[in-house]
């Protein structure tokens, strides 16, 4: 069938099944997005680029789907920079159109358009500048191909005018097969026996699992093993929500500020099984200190992480999934019985805790707790960066697969709020809350326009400290308190500023006000700002300082 | 340690900038660099001479292996292999020191491709040694320019990369 390529675009996102695109349009060329809106497929237009950008990046996170932004002209694409880093950073499916005008042939002088995949380069996992519509459905097919197997990324799709806007004939390949691309699934059988051997006469083993659980979906295989063989689990940041908070076997987070037992169950365990993680240095701490009485089986798809960060004793290259199901066959340790009373007799020696006055300050750590208990634990939570992050990491319980969305990598401020609007997107009928700091939640707050225009019920808890408070943590422990840019009096005030959008403002200053403002929140139908008063000068604890082993737990600030 | 890799990629625009991106953006030095098509049509090969400890070199190897368009990275270091590399100097030369010139690159099999008034163009294919030698008996005179290929290297016997 003849086609112009604009069509061809539109037909191949839904050969790609493809419901729903994160664009900010622009003026070149103009019918690309009027195509789009005349199609089955929503077309979400968001204020500003990151913004689309962070929504696909969420979208992808929460329903395992890529994510897929539109971007017409060039002149907006820089500001996608930022969106297509943070989903590199950690690993996260997307895939980016970029449309170039028609005076940007292929010289890259006109001012509206930019070199994207040359400026993108860096953060992304591959990109394909399609100059003839000869290449355009096979491009679309690698991009999507390349984006969501394998260790999945970013790819960006930069397209010349020409490949827009000529007509030639369509044909969406089915399969593909891109020669120097061949993402390794099935591990070597000879080093998962080797890793079952020496998991079988372990004493102390120990399952340190990361984001790879979830993009693998090995959550369930996860949960098969440890309970088979009694092996504890403790994840970091992004494996959060791929082992249930709650599971008699969970140790929480490890790392910078992991839990005590967590880290400790690191350091004495005799053989540990890293699934899906990638030794990140806020998880290892001094790394000549790390797990150093272990023997470590790594099982990680990219073979570029092998021995990256860490030495390793067995790498096994593949699929997490697969291999946790081949494991499973395997036998596994005899007793831990006395290697889970140990983890335990330092979880009670240091418990995570903090101490709510019924009539002082609101704890930021009070106000996660109730949104866990007032929405049962069903939400989905977005986190922006900072201290809120760590303690939505700390007090809230991930026991829902994909139900925690938050930039690990790269750390984006910025990055929660536009990305809950695309998890509710995603996941239309759960509860979704962005969890933002004062400081992060004024990055990207414009996109409440976008909330309000599709009634995405998104829920926003602001922990507003009137600090960037993180920084002023580190200011506060490692430079003597001397406080410099960290203070925010200057915010707005969120409450009338999410009435002037057309959302609901609440605001809660005492205890006591935390939880009736939540279920008022709950039961709102569309977008709710609540604006927590809570204390200013709170910590994160306990903290791994830097350049220290995570034994070295600073557990109070005095 | 100095290391000398053979890199198949495809014969694609950007992929020179997304190997020397690589490099550049990890800290790694290229030492030389070298490209040209081999006989199988869109794919080119690229010599990659680079100073790494044995760590270095394996994140290097993995890391070339990432790019989409990169086929196939071989270490030709530890393997039996041919190097070469071409130079062409520029040296300040008049009917006084000509003929002196002219002996030393007699010596090195050497060519004079160009003479002129007041210079003459050496060339020199060799190893690296070889071209350090020459450049260093010519440095005597006044040598006005310097261009060099960078290394290229095959395995010996008949096995091939491909
Ligand atoms: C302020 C701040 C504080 C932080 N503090 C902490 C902290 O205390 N503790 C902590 O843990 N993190 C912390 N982080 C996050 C940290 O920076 C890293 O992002 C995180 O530790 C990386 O998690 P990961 O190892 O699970 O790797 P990810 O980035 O999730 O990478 C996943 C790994 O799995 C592999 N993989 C992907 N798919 C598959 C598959 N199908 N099969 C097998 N393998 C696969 C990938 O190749 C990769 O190696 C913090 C971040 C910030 C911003
Ligand atoms: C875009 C961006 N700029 C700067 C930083 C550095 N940074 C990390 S945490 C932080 C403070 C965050 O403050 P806030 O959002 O108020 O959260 P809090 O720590 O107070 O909970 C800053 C500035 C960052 N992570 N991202």
């Amino acid at each position: 069938m003849k086609m112009s390529g604009i069509q061809m675009v539109v037909e191949s996102l839904r050969n790609e099944l493809v419901d729903t695109i994160f664009c900010s349009p622009g003026g070149t060329p103009g019918d690309m997005v009027s195509y789009l809106s005349e199609s089955d497929i929503r077309l979400v237009m968001y204020c500003h680029e990151q913004g689309a950008s962070h929504a696909a990046d969420g979208y992808a996170r929460s329903t395992g789907k890529p994510g897929v932004v539109f971007c017409t002209s060039g002149l907006g694409l820089t500001s996608l920079v930022t969106g297509i880093a943070t989903a590199y950073a950690d690993s996260v499916p997307m895939v980016v159109f970029a449309g170039r005008g028609m005076s940007a042939s292929s010289v890259y002088d006109a001012e509206v358009d930019m070199d994207i995949s040359s400026i993108t380069l860096p953060s992304t996992k591959h990109s394909i500048v399609v100059r003839s519509i000869l290449d355009l459905p096979r491009s679309i097919r690698e991009a999507f191909h390349l984006a969501t197997t394998g260790r999945s990324g970013p790819v960006v799709l930069d397209l010349a005018f020409n490949a827009q806007t000529d007509t030639g004939i369509y044909r969406y390949p089915k399969n593909i097969d891109i020669r120097g691309y061949n993402p390794v699934y099935n591990s070597h059988q000879g080093q998962v026996s080797k890793a079952a051997k020496v998991l079988a006469k372990a004493k102390k083993p120990l399952i340190y699992a990361g984001g790879g659980i979830i993009y693998s979906g090995a959550h369930e295989e996860l949960r098969q093993l440890a309970e088979k063989f009694n092996i504890p689990v403790t994840t970091t940041l992004m494996g959060l929500s791929g082992f249930p908070t709650e599971h008699p076997l969970a140790l929480g987070m490890l790392g910078m500020h992991g839990t005590y037992w967590a880290n400790m169950a690191v350091n004495e365990a005799d053989v540990i099984i890293a699934a899906g993680a990638r030794f990140d240095d806020r998880v290892t701490g001094r790394k000549s200190d790390f797990a150093t009485k272990a023997t470590i089986i790594h099982i990680d798809i990219d073979p570029a992480e092998i021995g990256k960060n860490i030495c390793v004793d067995i790498p096994i290259v593949g699929d997490v999934k697969q291999v946790l199901l081949q494991l499973l066959q395997k036998t596994g340790p005899q007793d831990t019985q006395s290697w889970l009373s140990q983890i335990n007799a330092w979880r009670s020696s240091a418990p995570m805790r903090y101490f709510q006055d019924p009539e002082g300050q609101i704890c930021p750590q009070f106000v996660i707790e109730q949104i866990y208990e007032q929405t049962k634990g069903t939400a989905l939570i977005t986190t922006e960066v900072g201290q809120h992050q760590m303690w939505t990491a700390q007090f809230y319980k991930f026991n829902k697969y994909r139900s925690f969305m938050s930039s690990g990598g790269l750390g984006t401020m910025g990055y929660g709020f536009p990305a809950s609007l695309g998890v509710q997107l995603g996941c239309p009928d759960d509860v979704v809350f962005c969890i933002a700091g004062d400081g992060s939640f004024q990055m990207n707050i414009r996109e409440l326009a976008t909330a309000v225009r599709y009634n995405l019920p998104v829920k926003v808890a602001v922990i507003n400290n009137q600090h960037l408070g993180l920084v002023r943590q580190w200011q506060e422990m490692f430079f003597q308190s001397r406080y410099s840019s960290v203070v925010l009096q200057s915010a707005p005030d969120f409450v009338k500023l999410a009435e002037a959008y057309g959302a609901l403002g609440l605001r809660a200053e005492t205890p006591s006000e935390v939880i009736p403002v939540l279920q008022k929140a709950l039961s709102a139908p569309g977008p709710v700002v609540i604006d927590f008063r809570v204390k200013a000068e709170e910590n994160v604890l306990p903290m791994v300082p830097p350049n220290c082993s995570i034994s070295e737990m600073v557990m109070t600030v005095e | 340690m100095r290391y000398v890799l053979a890199v198949l990629v495809e014969d694609k625009p950007g992929v020179l900038v997304r190997v020397a991106g690589l490099f550049a953006r990890r800290g790694y030095n290229i030492e030389s660099l070298a490209v040209g098509k081999t006989v199988e049509p869109m794919v080119s090969r690229m010599t990659i001479e680079v100073e790494a400890d044995e760590k270095i070199l394996e994140q290097i190897i993995k890391q070339l292996y990432k790019l989409v368009n990169v086929l196939k990275v071989s270490n030709l270091t530890e393997e039996p292999s041919v190097d070469r590399e071409l130079v062409l100097i520029k040296v300040s030369a008049d009917v006084s020191n000509r003929a002196e010139i002219q002996q030393i690159v007699e010596t090195f099999r050497a060519k004079i491709v160009d003479v002129a008034l007041n210079s003459i163009v050496v060339e020199v294919t060799g190893n690296q040694e070889k071209l350090e030698a020459i450049i260093m008996l010519l440095s005597q005179y006044t040598i006005l320019e310097v261009v060099r290929t960078g290394k290229i290297a095959i395995l010996r016997g008949s096995k091939a990369i491909k």
